[in-house]
């Protein structure tokens, strides 16, 4: 069965049409590539999966393993194993990083029907992935993202996705505004949550991500729809005329 | 103008100055409660047309006075036991049931060297010269509460650290409400530190739900050179609780004062807090969060009276206002012309979790000195969305993110109390209003 499968999907956000017919399949295993010009709709995408209630969605199906997903809450959608990576991590001053982390490991846990983690198992678990993912503890014991530079909010990102074991994550512009190592740092914890039963919906505006984790298929949106599909070369092709073609199709 | 203006007096007005007219009086006070009693009945309750109770209109909210608490028999007694709050921070509890000292309730043994704690009955009778403390008010003008207080001064406790003492036992003065009519019920408390003493004390207030009952307690503070006090204050009255409270507050040269107020019950509440920088160099955080719910009204009033040079004062009131709540923070911070480098800061932040909930928020600085820093500022506003999703997109469900960001909200203040014992049992009493959230 495919872990994510997204048929003729249709949203709007105030008024606006975004997503215009949209069909995607991700398979376990497999990592996509979304690129697209700006305004092609590929964060409304991500959000839309995700469950942000801006977005109204007007037609067409999104179900994860067989299950609709756009009947769900986003934190049942979260609890069903599906995960955004936000372009821009909000700062949630007041909040300390760890209770976050412990509430939605233990919700999330509870969800599945997973007894919750103790105090020690969690520390023990986060100290194992921060240590995996080259995460500072120290950056931990802040409020969320509050002061974290743009590469810490993106490790972060990728923290709380190790912690969650999701069956499909969706990066959204995680490259945005990061240098090169960071980009190194994060795309190469992405790799390592890379497993057989596990999918990856990146998406991004540069083709520099896409070094670093390299897809199996390479899509490209236009005006709320996948208007072409490769392999990886497709990606590079991109990089190297631009998406000018693009910009009049659909 | 000459012509003698006759009050028209209202129903409770009239109640009011007929009981406490009735009450006997100890000579050591009978003329101090007298003269307050006169000036009540020349001035009465105030109006929202009275500036500082604009948004606390007495006059309307108080109809009747329900008769005098008649003090504290067995069952009352056991009644106040079972309803009590921050019984596990470990402190010394000095208890008034209805207004009466309980001393079954109440430890007074083993006081530490420094600590005297004396009904106000038995100070009075040892130092008559009390009368003038108990008759101040900062700034000196009519407040009906304090006035109604004084009328009815009967009951109290002070508590004294001589200078020097070290009190490391936090004490707690519990004034416990019991019964199913309603009643009223006054109480004074007298804290005076001495030059280089330290001392924490807690007050709470709690009752019965569903009895309209009226409480009006005053907490006179004196804060000596040098010294250090932390103030936590839980007013936890029950649901159709009328509860006027003052704390009157000066603090001396080079002191250190951190006051801290949870307003989570009564249908309608007051405080007022007169705090006077009687010192240089003083030092004072005043913070308090505030958690409504239903039809609450609660009104906090702070009059910071900087009066010496180099005093410093934050203010911090979080107020999380649900269903149809109504929340009220008036703060005033004045600097008198000698207070130079005075550096002050208030905030007052609301949230707003219910559509029909209301916060009146009223900072105002009065500044008359030219080397000053002085800031205030007053928010309110309604959980961040964006925050939200967030959470949920974690796996939070959306009850249980909304209460992390509450928690968040009103936790900045909470954090400002310095004994973690009663950081953690003020948390756990704030966590249980949420808990209770529907």
């Amino acid at each position: 069965m495919a872990l994510l499968e997204v048929k003729n999907l249709q949203a709007r956000v105030e008024e606006k049409d975004i997503l215009r017919g949209l069909n995607l399949t991700v398979n376990p295993g497999e990592v996509h590539a979304i690129m697209g010009p700006n305004g092609s709709g590929k964060s409304t995408l991500s959000y839309v999966l995700a469950g942000k209630s801006d977005y109204e969605v007007t037609g067409g199906s999104a179900t994860l393993e067989g299950e609709d997903l756009l009947e769900l809450e986003p934190d049942e959608r979260a609890a069903r194993g599906l995960f955004l990576a936000f372009q821009y991590p909000i700062e949630i001053p007041g909040v300390a990083s760890m209770t976050f982390l412990r509430t939605a490991v233990n919700a999330v846990r509870k969800k599945r029907g997973d007894e919750e983690l103790s105090t020690p198992d969690f520390l023990r678990l986060v100290r194992e992935k921060a240590k995996e993912l080259n995460i500072d503890q120290n950056m931990l014991k802040r409020p969320v993202n509050v002061g974290f530079s743009g590469g810490e909010k993106k490790r972060n990102e990728i923290l709380q996705m190790a912690m969650l074991e999701p069956k499909m994550c969706v990066l959204d512009e995680t490259d945005s505004g990061l240098d090169i190592d960071a980009l190194k740092i994060v795309a190469d914890g992405v790799n390592r949550l890379r497993a057989k039963n596990r999918g990856f919906l990146v998406i991004t505006h540069y083709q520099r991500l896409l070094d670093h984790i390299v897809p199996d298929v390479v899509h490209v949106m236009a005006k709320g729809k996948i208007v072409r599909t490769g392999g990886p070369e497709l990606a590079h092709e991109l990089e190297a005329k631009g998406y000018a073609a693009y910009d009049n199709a659909a | 103008m000459n012509a003698e203006v006759k009050m028209m007096r209202t129903a409770a007005e009239a109640a009011y100055a007929d009981a406490l007219t009735a009450l006997p009086a100890p000579e050591a006070i009978r003329s101090l409660r007298e003269k307050a009693l006169r000036l009540f009945a020349e001035k009465g309750l105030p109006h929202r047309r009275v500036e500082e109770w604009k948004y606390t209109d007495l006059r309307a909210l108080i109809r009747e006075m329900p008769p005098l608490a008649k003090g504290a028999d067995g069952a009352a007694i056991a009644e106040a036991k079972k309803n009590s709050v921050l019984t596990n921070i470990g402190a010394r509890e000095i208890t008034f049931v209805n207004g009466a000292f309980v001393a079954e309730l109440s430890n007074l043994k083993g006081l530490e060297k420094g600590l005297s704690i004396t009904t106000l009955a038995d100070a009075l009778a040892k130092d008559a010269s009390l009368v003038t403390l108990l008759a101040k008010i900062n700034p000196n003008k009519y407040d009906a509460v304090f006035a109604l207080n004084t009328a009815a001064l009967n009951e109290g406790i002070l508590i004294e650290v001589a200078p020097g003492a070290q009190i490391t036992q936090p004490i707690h003065v519990r004034h416990i409400v019991t019964g199913t009519s309603p009643v009223s019920v006054f109480g004074r408390a007298v804290v005076k530190v001495g030059a280089k003493a330290q001392a924490t004390l807690v007050q709470s207030h709690v009752g019965p739900d569903t009895v309209a009952y009226q409480t009006n307690t005053v907490l006179q503070l004196s804060v000596a050179d040098d010294a250090e006090l932390d103030v936590v204050r839980v007013q936890a009255e029950g649901d159709k609780a009328i509860h006027l409270s003052m704390m009157i507050g000066a603090i001396g040269n080079e002191s250190r004062f951190r006051s801290f107020a949870l307003t989570t019950g009564g249908a309608a509440s007051r405080h007022t807090v007169p705090f006077a920088y009687a010192g240089r160099n003083a030092r004072a955080t005043i913070a308090g969060a505030t958690l409504l719910r239903g039809k609450q009204h609660a009104d906090t009033t702070l009059e910071i009276d900087h009066a010496m040079p180099g005093g410093e004062s934050r203010e911090l009131y979080k107020t999380v206002l649900d269903d149809e709540a109504n929340g009220v923070f008036q703060g005033l911070i004045i600097v008198r012309p000698d207070a130079q480098k005075t550096d002050g800061r208030m905030m007052s932040a609301a949230l707003l979790l219910g559509d029909n909930a209301e916060m009146d928020n009223k900072p105002e600085l009065e500044i008359f000195a030219d080397d000053v820093q002085c800031a205030h500022g007053a928010t309110t506003g309604a959980l961040d969305d964006d925050l939200l999703f967030y959470l949920r997109a974690r796996g939070i469900p959306k009850k249980e993110a909304e209460s992390l960001l509450i928690q968040s909200f009103f936790g900045e203040a909470v954090e400002t109390i310095e004994n973690a014992k009663i950081r953690d049992a003020v948390m756990n009493l704030a966590g249980g209003w949420l808990a209770a959230r529907s």
